[in-house]
């Protein structure tokens, strides 16, 4: 399944002028590509690349890629609300943030996604996604499966199997979905639903749906079959070879600049910088001594960083210059529960040293850390 | 931007060279005069409303979800203006034209309408575009030259006939400098790039080709004066550095670290150094840790230096105490929660392993790894942060051999460890012999700590570590 293209084609004198033509050009209005990572993103930045540098008038490009677990938020959305970040970084999984708009979804080696790059003008998603599911019926005629008006798929009329974005540019664009095949259900459920309280925001929220894999409708269906299936489809429908050629999101010859694009995709202002400003109302239960507080905190964050923040103390519970300096401090900070946690305690060395107050401090401050 | 236009358009002769520089040298040497005295950005240009062009699958309108760019900034074609999103699709909306934006129709979150205003930008009057065209219409281009934004809001600006040139060329955008105003890569940029590149000597491009927006581009004549046709000599513009100076406040735990590193510096320090010959706990070390893998811990030196500091600190407990802030009353800690300096991404933290006085070498072990583990995840809690009473940092494992480390309020004392390095050394019997040796460099508080006491701390921190097996006879 693998195109010898790299070693066929004439690739130094290529390399000179435009190195990425000879890999890329076959013959036939399509090519279609796998990559070989699981890196969330690496391959989201492969999107990126291809979005940016191919001339797509020529040729269409299909794109399949797998990732080890990962959450992907859409371009406008806010993770805090989307996700349980508390959970994906006790289990180590990635969050990533891509361009396209769209949803939240959960990835795993067990949940396939395709992209359709095309030309500006030939962007149509349905045709995408029905096109998917006739290579689902091509595959097992008995499935139930059909493309709903907001661009999902849905299994026996009920449950979505896919869900979909795009990016739009000025000469290029995309269309890329998820496709459930084996995905572990029931991380699904807990990373995706948050528990943070007291959000008000206009980031796109996301519509959770219930969902089911493809493997559970039919046991012989693996994600590599499925894969194929669609690839053979886009192949018919484009006329060109069912050949899958492998890409590596590393090879900076193959795809100059790919590194820095993989880098930007995991810097802290995208992946969170980039929230729609939100703000926070909510309620900490303190227990402290043999009573409970109720302590009103409202936080505004824009760009990720505390903006503004305030805390309804009881009176003289902490030293007032105490307060106002922890005040002082969190503007400006990141939104973020190692940051806090780095600042909360250096700026305890220079308190008075007092059991009492520290302990109030540490409380207080852990409690306002579980907010992120 | 009114009064501006008045202003800057009510010398006569200066509108009049605009549109005869093309065929008159000498109005371009005056233009090039006038221009000294222009200190704003202002064109005599017309306003233009950048309609929001079709989106496709018959959306009519949009989210607007973030600017890229502000009132008063200027733009190129193809710069990135705005994100927009309509169900499910995030779209970038790119400029048609040059020019200066002096309007914004629509805030964050507002919705747009295709084929309603977006922007108002102001071009060049000399360009003479028509506004009424399709956004769409221009001939798709492969994006080798990097029309595109990138996050950092960094554009490449550049007229379409200078990007065509560097297209043609093959040359990136990104690698070209520009010396044009705002760093504007110029024509006679593009020359001198692959002039560098080839090592050619290139003619200066013929008089008709330098002129178009002389306005905005200023475009300084590479040829020579005479009227005579000469040799052309290379125009070696002197390398224009483009770097700009960056500022960012200071926020977060950047700030905290301010705030304690001035109260630090009020603590009038005093610093005690020596040398440490470790070759006997660099062999014990070696029979030990695989006996701690076998456990599923690693073992470094870094256990054995904590729980020797705790020793010494039993017969030596001013060290391990806190001086409140009036300087009236010195507190004796019991516990001694040893910190250790850790370099992280995010900046220096200092977690500390709570009560070594009753710990084994292999549970500070044990404990420093899960330190450190949860330390390079970002995921250290408050209680880890707290409660230290001495600190050590292995500062040695970067680099360096003496230091002068900073006393972390509220404790009293610091030590800071150099590299362990392989020096000749002269035994008992007058003999060279190998050892390993490190440097450790403490810093005291010389209100309460004398150098005296620091002193016999460190000889006897420093007789434990010499000789690993004294340690067995004060282990609790």
């Amino acid at each position: 399944m693998v195109l010898p293209s790299l070693k066929n084609c004439l690739w130094l004198s290529c390399v000179l002028r435009t190195p990425k033509a000879c890999f890329w050009s076959t013959a036939g209005g399509g090519l279609i590509i796998q990559s070989v990572s699981n890196d969330v993103y690496q391959n989201l930045a492969v999107e990126d690349w291809i979005h940016d540098h191919m001339d797509l008038e020529k040729q269409q490009i299909l794109f399949l890629w797998r990732n080890s677990p990962a959450v992907v938020i859409g371009r406008h959305q806010n993770p805090w609300q989307e996700c349980n970040l508390r959970l994906l970084r006790q289990k180590n999984i990635k969050l990533a943030r891509r361009r396209s708009g769209g949803g939240t979804v959960y990835h795993d080696l067990g949940n396939v996604n395709l992209t359709f790059f095309t030309t500006r003008k030939k962007y149509e998603r349905m045709g995408n996604l029905k096109l998917i599911v006739k290579a689902l019926k091509t595959l097992r005629p008995q499935l139930d499966v059909h493309v709903t008006d907001r661009y999902d798929i849905l299994l026996n009329k009920q449950y979505k199997i896919s869900g979909t974005a795009a990016k739009l540019g000025r000469t290029s664009a995309y269309h890329h979905c998820t496709l459930l095949c084996n995905a572990d259900r029931f991380v699904l459920s807990s990373v995706l639903k948050s528990p943070y309280k007291g959000l008000k925001s206009n980031a796109t929220p996301s519509v959770p749906a219930s969902v089911k894999n493809l493997f559970e409708e039919d046991a012989s269906l693996t994600s590599e079959i499925l894969l194929d299936a669609i690839a053979k489809e886009y192949a018919v429908q484009h006329q060109i070879d069912h050949h899958i050629t492998l890409i590596n999101p590393a090879d900076e010859t193959l795809l100059p600049g790919i590194s820095n694009k993989t880098k930007e995709l995991q810097t802290w202002e995208w992946v969170y910088g980039k929230t729609p400003k939100f703000s926070i109302s909510t309620c900490l239960n303190m227990a402290y001594k043999d009573s409970v507080l109720d302590v009103k905190v409202d936080m505004d964050v824009k760009h990720g960083r505390i903006e503004a923040c305030n805390v309804d103390l009881p009176e003289q519970w902490l030293p007032p210059g105490l307060y106002s300096e922890l005040v002082k401090s969190l503007t400006g900070s990141k939104f973020c529960p190692n940051e806090i946690t780095m600042l909360v305690t250096t700026l305890l060395k220079v308190c008075p040293q007092d059991d009492e107050l520290h302990s109030r401090w540490s409380l207080l401050c852990e409690n306002m850390i579980r907010l992120m | 931007v009114c009064i501006h236009r008045v202003r800057s358009c009510s010398s006569i002769r200066f509108i009049k060279s605009k549109y005869v520089c093309v065929f008159d040298k000498s109005a371009l040497k005056f233009s090039h005069q006038q221009r000294l005295f222009r200190t704003s950005p202002v064109s005599c240009g017309q306003i233009v409303q950048f309609k929001l062009s079709d989106i496709g699958e018959g959306i009519t309108e949009v989210t607007v979800k973030e600017w890229y760019i502000k009132e008063g900034d200027s733009v190129s074609q193809f710069d990135s203006i705005c994100e927009v999103q309509s169900d499910k699709a995030s779209v970038t909306i790119t400029s048609r034209y040059d020019g200066i934006i002096r309007k914004l129709h629509y805030s964050i979150d507002d919705i747009a309408f295709v084929g309603k205003p977006l922007v108002d930008i102001e071009i060049d009057a000399s360009k003479g575009v028509s506004p009424e065209e399709d956004v769409v219409e221009t001939p798709p281009m492969s994006h080798e030259e990097h029309t595109h934004q990138e996050i950092k809001g960094h554009k490449t600006l550049a007229t379409p006939a200078v990007r065509r040139l560097a297209m043609e060329n093959n040359i990136k955008l990104s690698e070209v400098v520009g010396t044009g105003k705002d760093n504007r890569i110029l024509k006679e940029d593009i020359l001198n790039y692959l002039a560098k590149q080839t090592g050619a000597i290139l003619p200066p491009s013929p008089k008709a080709e330098i002129v178009p927006p002389v306005g905005r581009t200023e475009a300084v004549p590479a040829a020579p004066k005479d009227k005579a046709r000469r040799i052309p000599v290379p125009v070696s513009r002197p390398i224009a550095f483009s770097g700009k100076d960056r500022t960012e406040p200071v926020t977060g735990f950047q700030k905290a670290m301010v705030k304690t590193m001035s109260a630090a510096l009020k603590i009038p320090h005093f610093g005690y150094s020596d040398e440490v010959d470790l070759t006997q706990l660099v062999q014990l070390r070696e029979e030990l840790k695989p006996l701690a893998e076998i456990r599923g811990v690693k073992l470094s030196f870094m256990p054995f230096f904590i729980k020797a500091a705790s020793l010494g600190l039993l017969q030596y407990p001013i060290l391990n105490a806190s001086l409140d802030e009036n300087c009236q009353n010195v507190t004796y800690k019991a516990s001694h929660n040893i910190g250790v300096a850790m370099d992280t991404e995010q900046g220096l933290i200092v977690p500390n392993v709570k009560n070594v006085q009753v710990c084994s070498v292999f549970d500070i072990a044990v404990e420093l790894n899960r330190l450190q583990s949860l330390g390079s995840a970002g995921q250290l809690g408050t209680s880890d942060l707290t409660g230290g009473t001495f600190t050590l940092s292995n500062i040695g494992t970067i680099g360096g051999t003496y230091a002068k480390p900073v006393i972390l309020p509220p404790e009293v004392a610091i030590g800071a460890l150099g590299k362990i390095q392989v020096l000749p050394r002269f035994n008992g019997k007058g003999e060279v012999f190998k050892a390993q040796i490190m440097n450790v460099s403490w810093s005291a508080d010389h209100r309460i700590i004398d150098g005296a006491t620091m002193a016999r701390f460190s000889n006897l921190w420093k007789s434990y570590l010499e000789n690993p097996a004294s340690m067995l006879l004060d282990l609790k």
